[in-house]
């Protein structure tokens, strides 16, 4: 394979920075979240109220699965690579990356960074933390991504990851939370450890209750990690958590109850901070079972919802209405100007007619587990398909064991994305022929060509069209009505500081509100 | 200011409610005669104001599709419009009108919880009395058993069966009468054993009385009272049940209009002091004390007191 | 007095029988219910792949009868195994959760108990008054209120302005006086659940035994109506007001789930629910054991009582 290069004549990973920034060009922050910049200053505690959290979670890697052990986890440990602010890879313990055709990635590992218990991070500790995640055995969740991945080994000061195929993004993956560094020994890592080379020590754990971290004095970044001290509280209940929050318990909760939000920032206090990102909602139908296996009785269900009311009234207006389109306005190649699809029941009935049919009835299965707001969601749709004779009998499943009983396994349902910051990834999770997550068992044949062919694509014009065209494809023959991007709502006390920008990549400034912020 | 506007609230309630319960009561008794209207002349005033609510929730469950200003699902507007025409109460977190959901509320809740706790005192009754009576391994397989579902929390009891066999209203209602069933059957067990070692029932075995004659003629109509006064809790319960279990995720299926979940679903309104989740709470704590009043005058009447 | 001994030796053996079923019938249950460990563990990111892995590693490929009897058996050895979820001892993760529990328990129950006995006391002795009407409606209404609605309400009340925390932390170095402070408001909406129950049942009680003829005597002989009812229908009507008490104690220590959600408290409500959802069988069956215990010896405790309050039990022939 030869040696790929941009036009510029910059090395892969310049392109794929280059690319990133305009990426971050397109992020839309609403004004709430824009504050003074102020130089973070060292000190305080910092307590914050997360609405996940349960009594089986625990220290493995590979089976983090909510905010709270994700935002836990940033807390104390390290990655090779961060998304930073503005959505761009930066390095952390990887001090630079290089790929000169795709499949061979060269990742430089920082020296003289010690984990907590003393010990120096080395090479195979790196190795050891990737491994843990391969392989027969592993049962992590991310196992799938490295499924392209050959051979991981040292070569000195750097960790070099061969692929079976080319894949540009895949430096990408390294920034992935489930991948942690953590210390090894005869090349494995303990998974029941703590230890990392994070900014904070944990000091005590109640799963599901609370765990409380101290600053770690050896953090190689000097300006990160400021407070003294961390608390993460585990509160599932919204009104609970917006006692700790109106009472002074916490400084920070997530998932402010919608109805809530007004009065909440009118008393003053806390502000409000609303950040949109590539999260979306999504109404996934069986693309193999009819009715849904015609491609009009898909559109006809396009036409029937009101995108706009459910950004209101589910989202309390902290979200955007999407065009069936999973890639996100925080991505790079984001297609803003894809035709959208208003409320419009006449044209739902001529669809509906294409069809064959006069009238559709379908149930939606839905559960709060699916999203907040999901069963809520429903409701609202079928009463606006009804206008379009269609009729949605709103099907509530028990939140408990939705993912098995309901998503992949009914016809239609409710479900949700946390997005991905590379256009592939999420294509290939959720769209790809034959994919594990692919819940609308979706196979369109020049979509499933143009992924792979985008995969190793290097002219940045030529890459964003293929990407653009598989978005229409997706939103106009995809079996996936996606109504709404939903912005990550958080209720931050004034007594804390957040910086100009806050991550759009995962909640909680891309988890790590521990580390970027400080107190006011 | 503001606890003395509400105190004054309160004594405004109450007065209206004897008020209206001394006039229902006048009302009764002018239009019913014989036993009927010499019981309803010795009804204390809290009895008859019970009796009024009922009949008002009953005749609000029965005409809903009259009363109500819109269709129970309809949405009408945006989300937690204020109290003014043509929304009389404002409207829900979906913009439903909350009247609407309100006066549909009285039926679906009312008439599941009438129906559940019925079936729960007929089969906890009627197993309950006649294990007493039989006694023998009948009298302790059941009681055992019965120790054991009693001996599982109710809610997460309810909770595991609901998530087994789905949420559909029928399962509701079957998963939280079995429950409450067994409280049933442990009341009416050990109140038909006070009653079955009595020398009158004796006399009746005698008599060559089948067990099932027995029940009803010899041991039930002793049993009543107890019985009648459990129905007045349990009766209550079973709105708190469903509001607990959409607390937990689970509960009636929307858009169904209930009082439970629409406390639920407006609770954290309460916060900020916006008195809408008061509404379908209120609906159901008027609902109970209610059933309660009459249900104590029942005893009372029952009790044999003369004062 | 031997008989009574005898009574306590057959209950608790009817006890360990009960506990028998209720782990058949919560094992079966959690059989039945869609899904596993591994499913939820993995959660939406599960592939078929990682969920077989992860399988064989919890030992879940291991057919039903043969997991309970594993179980089984070592529980009877007192081994209650590691949470499969977060690999930690099962005993360490319940003994400080139960503590809480039953602290919360027992401050909910020294508020309750006296109040609803007195309370139930004073509205039989002025039956049909205003004081008992009011009373009733009032224990009526804070029991038909939702008792995670009560909680929000005594939250707006006493946590906003300050007075009390809205939730409770507990960590290593908590003292008793900061439980107290911190549980008040948890315990108190515990208090405004329960109260009713115990004070209408009460009152029944006591009334129920007015209509007697050795009352009648009493009243006859002209004493005073506090006297008839503290010394004569109260022993009487013991056993139905210990009845009811030792139910809701038995409440408050197994049923009160929602408000340990509300207040943030680590119960074992919450731990049974979490690992009920988690399918982290051996957690779900441990809790379930403690519960129904905490039933069992709260109900045998109850009837010791009423057969020691009432001198015809006592002395059966």
């Amino acid at each position: 394979m030869t040696t790929i290069k941009s036009p510029a004549g910059l090395s892969r990973r310049g392109v794929l920075q280059g690319a990133s920034a305009l990426g971050a060009a397109a992020l839309i922050l609403p004004a709430g979240t824009r504050r003074a910049a102020a130089q973070p200053k060292p000190g305080g505690v910092f307590r914050a109220g997360i609405g996940h959290g349960s009594t089986t979670d625990g220290y493995d890697p590979g089976l983090w699965d909510n905010l709270y052990a994700q935002t836990f986890a940033a807390a104390r440990h390290n990655q090779l690579i961060e998304v930073d602010a503005d959505s761009q890879l930066a390095p952390e313990l990887a001090e630079s990356w290089e790929t000169a055709d795709g499949v061979t990635w060269v990742f430089k590992i920082r020296q003289g960074v010690t984990f907590h218990s003393g010990k120096d991070m080395t090479v195979d500790d790196v190795i050891a933390s990737l491994n843990h995640h391969r392989g027969e055995d592993s049962t992590s969740a991310v196992k799938p991504f490295f499924d392209p991945v050959v051979d991981i080994k040292a070569d000195g000061q750097n960790v070099v990851v061969t692929l079976n195929a080319a894949n540009a993004d895949f430096a990408y993956l390294m920034s992935d939370y489930h991948l942690p560094i953590m210390p090894s020994a005869d090349g494995k890592i303990d998974p029941t450890s703590t230890d990392g080379v994070g900014g904070y020590v944990v000091e005590s754990f109640e799963p599901g209750v609370q765990a409380t971290l101290t600053k770690n004095p050896n953090y190689w970044k000097s300006d990160r990690a400021n407070f003294d001290g961390v608390e993460l509280l585990s509160i599932i209940d919204p009104a609970a958590r917006l006692n700790a929050l109106m009472t002074g318990a916490v400084d920070l909760i997530d998932q402010v109850d919608v109805a809530t939000i007004d009065m909440l920032e009118a008393r003053g206090g806390n502000r409000i901070v609303s950040i949109s990102g590539n999260a979306h909602y999504v109404f996934p139908m069986d693309s193999r079972a009819a009715p849904f296996s015609d491609n009009n009785v898909r559109l006809a269900l396009k036409y029937a919802l009101d995108r706009q009311e459910m950004v209101d009234k589910i989202l309390g207006g902290h979200g955007s209405v999407a065009n069936d389109n999973p890639i996100g306005p925080a991505n790079r190649y984001f297609f803003a100007d894809l035709e959208p699809k208003g409320y419009d029941p006449d044209k739902a009935k001529f669809y509906l007619k294409e069809a064959g049919l006069d009238t559709l009835e379908v149930t939606l299965t839905a559960a709060d587990a699916a999203f907040t707001g999901a069963v809520d969601a429903a409701v609202l749709f079928s009463e606006k398909a009804a206008a379009a004779g269609i009729t949605i009998t709103v099907d509530r499943a028990p939140n408990d064991g939705y993912w098995d009983n309901v998503w992949m396994q009914k016809p239609f349902c409710a479900s949700y994305w946390g997005g991905r910051p590379v256009e592939d990834q999420m294509f290939t999770t959720a769209y790809a022929r034959g994919a594990a997550w692919n819940d609308s068992f979706w196979d369109h044949e020049r979509f499933n060509e143009l992924l792979v062919a985008a995969r190793s694509e290097v002219d940045e014009d030529k890459r964003r069209e293929m990407y653009q065209e598989m978005q229409r494809i997706v939103s106009y023959e995809g079996s996936v009505v996606i109504p709404m991007y939903n912005n990550y709502v958080m209720a931050v006390s004034d007594r804390i500081a957040t910086p100009e920008k806050i991550s759009a990549n995962w909640n909680l400034d891309g988890f790590r509100c521990s580390e970027r912020w400080w107190i006011a | 200011m503001q606890a003395t506007s509400i105190l004054l609230g309160i004594v405004i309630a109450v007065t209206a409610a004897l008020v209206s319960g001394w006039l229902f009561r006048a009302l009764l008794v002018a239009v019913t005669s014989g036993e009927l209207r010499r019981s309803f002349r010795g009804a204390p005033v809290t009895a008859s104001f019970g009796m009024l609510v009922i009949l008002l929730y009953f005749v609000v469950a029965v005409l809903a599709p009259i009363l109500a200003p819109f269709p129970e699902r309809q949405v009408v507007g945006a989300q937690y419009l204020p109290w003014e025409a043509p929304y009389y109460l404002g409207t829900d977190n979906l913009g439903r009108d909350m009247l609407t959901r309100l006066i549909y509320g009285a039926r679906n809740t009312v008439g599941i919880a009438f129906a559940t706790t019925g079936l729960a005192f007929v089969v906890g009754s009627v197993l309950g009395l006649w294990a007493a009576t039989v006694g023998g391994w009948i009298d302790q397989v059941l009681s055992r058993l019965v120790d054991a579902l009693m001996a599982i929390p109710a809610l997460i009891f309810s909770l595991l069966l609901l998530t087994i066999f789905g949420t559909s209203i029928t399962t509701l209602i079957l998963v939280i009468a079995t429950i409450d069933a067994t409280r049933v059957f442990r009341l009416a067990r050990s109140v038909a054993q006070g009653i079955v070692v009595m020398d009158f029932i004796e006399a009746a075995k005698l008599r060559g009385e089948g067990v099932w004659r027995l029940i009803s003629r010899e041991i039930l109509p002793n049993a009543l009272a107890p019985l009648v006064a459990e129905f007045g809790l349990r009766f209550c319960f079973v709105f708190l049940a469903i509001s607990a279990l959409s607390f937990l995720g689970l509960g009636i299926q929307p858009p169904t209009a209930d009082w439970g979940s629409m406390v639920r679903e407006n609770a954290t309104l309460i916060n900020f002091g916006d008195v809408t989740p008061l509404l379908p709470a209120g609906a159901i704590a008027l609902l109970t004390v209610a059933v309660n009043f009459v249900v104590d005058w029942q005893l009372h009447r029952a009790s044999g007191l003369k004062e | 007095m031997a008989h009574v001994w005898r009574m306590i030796g057959q209950r608790l053996l009817l006890g360990l029988l009960t506990l028998f079923v209720i782990s058949v019938v919560i094992f079966g249950a959690t059989e039945l219910l869609p899904g596993d460990l591994a499913r939820e563990l993995l959660g939406q990111s599960a592939t078929p792949e990682t969920l077989a892995a992860l399988r064989e590693q919890l030992g879940l490929n291991d057919p039903a009868p043969l997991r309970y009897w594993n179980w089984l058996t070592a529980a009877l050895q007192g081994d209650f195994g590691i949470s499969m979820g977060n690999k930690r001892p099962i005993a360490d993760l319940i003994a400080a959760r139960l503590g809480n529990t039953l602290f919360l328990a027992a401050y909910a129950a020294a508020m309750a108990v006296p109040l609803s006995l007195m309370l139930g006391v004073l509205a039989a002795l002025w039956r049909n008054s205003i004081f008992d009407r009011a009373v009733n409606a009032m224990a009526l209404t804070s029991i038909s209120f939702p008792e995670f609605f009560v909680a929000y309400i005594l939250i707006v009340w006493l946590a906003q302005s300050g007075v009390f925390p809205s939730m409770v932390r507990i960590s290593s170095r908590t003292t008793t006086p900061d439980m107290l402070y911190m549980a008040f408001l948890p315990a108190l909406t515990l208090t405004l659940v329960v109260t009713a129950h115990m004070m209408r049942m009460t009152r029944a009680a006591i009334i129920n035994l007015l209509a007697s003829p050795y009352i009648e005597m009493a009243r006859l002989k002209g004493l005073s109506p506090l006297r008839i009812v503290l010394r004569h229908a109260v022993p009487n009507a013991l056993a139905p007001i210990i009845n009811v008490v030792a139910l809701n104690l038995a409440y408050l220590i197994t049923g009160v789930v929602v408000v340990e959600v509300v207040f943030v408290y680590p119960g074992l409500g919450q731990l049974m629910v979490d690992a009920v959802s988690n399918r982290d069988i051996a957690v779900v069956q441990a809790v379930a054991l403690i519960f129904a215990s905490a039933y069992v010896l709260l109900n045998l405790l109850a009837d010791v009582l009423s057969t020691l309050s009432n001198p015809r039990l006592m002395h059966r022939r």
